[in-house]
């Protein structure tokens, strides 16, 4: 006799339910798009090298062996070894270690920045403003690479100067996206109700416009993660990045280099690696892009 | 509506000129800020470890690191203006007069790299566009793919590998065949336009087998920007009714697509065109080191070797500011042809 129940639903239940119905809107949205996928199962293959290299790898990344060097793609080692007689199968998989530690270390420091700068100068407005952008401006301005470059330059090479160098370059994006969203939920009716209902600035901005950011800054970090790569391999191979013997795709790329013409597959595998990872991401970008991006869900 | 038209120009100019300038100064504080304020110490920067104290004070004072800061930063500035930015000391000439010789080179290449980028980015772009959804389409989302997510540097190496080594259809790294190097007057720096003002074609031929590879290399990372941006431009121009009208009063379809769509897609499509021989100008950087290319990228980079802040500094200042100009540039670019924004201009 009993039909209530059904009726009285306990609202945090109701919304982990809202939020499962949506997930599963949203993961079948994302299984269309093939390309998507195949971004999503190359990031989450990084993440299993990154994890389990030591268990996977067939040789020390480190130990030398003399006899070994230059040798070809064979049965002992994958794909070859280095000029050292290192095998490059190993090394690549701990180089996704570093790789990932770059992306991560330039990720939780520009996207912050980034944000906190933006919805600051959107929300704020007048002279913060005006101040802000100019500098975001000015930072945008410039090349990036060569940014780094001279940054790094003038604070010495290693993986943690190189991962500042690039932040340095990379806020500048997120800041100018952040304020464009600022801009517009500032004025809107749910914000001012909260400003009439007495909150700070410094409230409204935390908990009321950085949220409505987050969605749009998730995209473009995906995004982002490719470029963060590039850059990173690309200080890497110049020297600048992470030190010998440190197995870094890009400079393994470098000590190749010398070899190209008769070792090829020294210089020709971290290459791929590095591609293929910034395919992924580019991929995944590109698929969450289409499903999380408020201007072109609307027009659709 | 109110002011008279000349004085409207006169106010936008003069607020351009404002933030180009202020855009510049932003570029030398943060160059003045990696030179001098980052290094725990300037001094043992330059001089190094070994200095005796005589040069290590010598050299503070010449750096005036005993003034205030924002002192030092409108010395710096001053500096900058009159041309002086500091002397190289691994090549020992000032650092602007080594920047004015190896600039030419980059600017050739990156040059014949953009002509590249547009010859087949903007016809591609159109495709895609004109064939939305279809192979074509797909095809262009690929290559753009790639070319986002290659290092351009390991494609430079393996297109050495296979096109130099393996097929030997092109010429090695470098600019010229070495028994060719400094027998034609340099004139204007570019090694093309020089070889076909002295009349010696084979040299020419030369050049262009050196710098065929580097250039299209070039041309493919600036490709996958414009064709995309193209693409973008043209999905847009030919949804509107004026294409339908076009195609309602009989124009054919190339008339339609390249004649009446295309004109206006090109107005946005100058801004991007700039935008990216900007970057290709940073692209280099790395082009040119694969290629021992004797350009600003190779400067910079030897210089990072030699520990030379000044000449990596000047580098950056230089390409920094080409950059900057060119985005302005497209700026004034874009409302120069724009009749809309010529007329509504606020």
């Amino acid at each position: 006799m009993s039909v209530t129940p059904d009726l009285v639903v306990d609202p945090k239940r109701a919304v982990r339910a809202a939020r499962w119905a949506e997930f599963k809107v949203f993961t079948r949205r994302f299984m269309r798009n093939p390309l998507g996928v195949v971004g999503l199962v190359i990031v989450v293959l990084l993440l299993f090298c990154a994890a389990f290299a030591p268990l996977l790898a067939t040789h020390d990344p480190y130990l030398p062996s003399l006899t070994d060097r230059l040798a070809a793609p064979s049965a002992t080692y994958w794909l070859g070894a280095d000029e050292l007689g290192r095998d490059i199968y190993s090394r690549i998989l701990y180089g996704s270690q570093l790789t990932l530690l770059i992306v991560g270390l330039v990720i939780v420091t520009s996207a912050p920045i980034g944000l906190i700068i933006g919805a600051v100068s959107g929300t704020v407005g007048g002279w913060v403003d005006v101040v802000f952008m100019r500098i975001t401006d000015v930072f945008l301005a410039i090349p990036k690479l060569l940014l780094a470059l001279a940054f790094v330059a003038a604070l010495g090479p290693g993986i943690t100067n190189a991962a500042l160098a690039i932040t340095l370059t990379a806020w500048p994006p997120y800041a100018r996206l952040a304020r464009a969203e600022a801009l517009i939920v500032r004025n809107s009716d749910y914000v001012n109700a909260v400003r009439l209902a007495g909150a700070s600035e410094f409230r409204i901005i935390v908990f009321h416009v950085i949220p409505m950011c987050l969605s749009s800054v998730i995209v473009r970090m995906t995004f982002d993660m490719a470029g963060i790569i590039l850059t990173a391999a690309g200080l890497g191979f110049i020297g600048l990045g992470a030190q010998p013997p440190l197995p870094e795709w890009g400079a393994m790329i470098s000590t190749g280099r010398k070899f190209i013409f008769d070792q090829w597959w020294v210089a020709t595998v971290p290459g791929i690696a590095i591609f293929t990872v910034s395919l992924g991401f580019n991929l995944l970008g590109d698929a969450l892009r289409d499903l999380l991006d408020p201007h072109l869900r609307q027009r659709k | 509506m109110s002011a008279s038209k000349p004085l409207r120009l006169f106010i936008d100019i003069g607020s351009w000129l404002i933030t180009v300038a202020i855009t510049l100064v932003g570029l030398a504080a943060l160059t003045f800020f990696i030179g001098r304020v980052l290094p725990i110490d300037p001094v043992l920067s330059i001089v190094g470890e070994k200095a005796t104290p005589e040069v290590y004070q010598k050299v503070y004072l010449e750096l005036g690191l005993d003034k205030p800061i924002w002192q030092q930063f409108i010395e710096y500035l001053g500096k900058l203006l009159r041309g002086d930015f500091g002397t190289s000391f691994s090549t020992s000439r000032p650092v602007l007069t080594d920047l004015l010789n190896f600039f030419p080179a980059t600017l050739e290449l990156s040059t014949i790299g953009l002509i590249i980028g547009v010859v087949l980015g903007v016809p591609m772009g159109v495709a895609s566009a004109y064939w939305h959804e279809k192979w074509p389409d797909h095809l262009l989302r690929v290559v753009g793919l790639v070319g986002y997510s290659v290092p351009v540097f390991w494609l430079g190496l393996v297109g050495l590998f296979v096109f130099y080594y393996l097929l030997g259809w092109v010429s090695g790294p470098g600019q010229l065949d070495v028994f060719f190097v400094g027998v034609v007057d340099r004139i204007t720096g570019s090694i093309l336009i020089d070889s076909a003002i002295a009349g010696e074609w084979e040299i020419f031929f030369n050049a262009i087998s050196h710098m065929i590879l580097p250039a299209l290399l070039l041309g493919y990372y600036s490709l996958a920007y414009i064709s995309r941006m193209t693409r973008s431009v043209m999905l847009d121009q030919l949804s509107r009714e004026y294409v339908l009208t076009a195609r309602l009063k009989g124009a054919s379809e190339f008339r339609a697509v390249a004649g009446h769509a295309l004109r206006n897609a090109a107005i946005p499509l100058v801004t991007v065109i700039a935008l990216s021989y900007g970057g290709l100008l940073e692209g280099s950087v790395l082009i040119e080191t694969i290629f021992s290319w004797p350009g600003i990228g190779n400067y910079i980079y030897s210089s990072l070797f030699a520990a030379d802040m000044n000449a990596v500094l000047g580098g950056t200042l230089l390409v920094g500011m080409v950059f900057i100009l060119l985005n302005m540039l497209s700026d004034v670019l874009y409302r120069a042809l724009d009749p809309r924004s010529r007329e509504f201009a606020k």
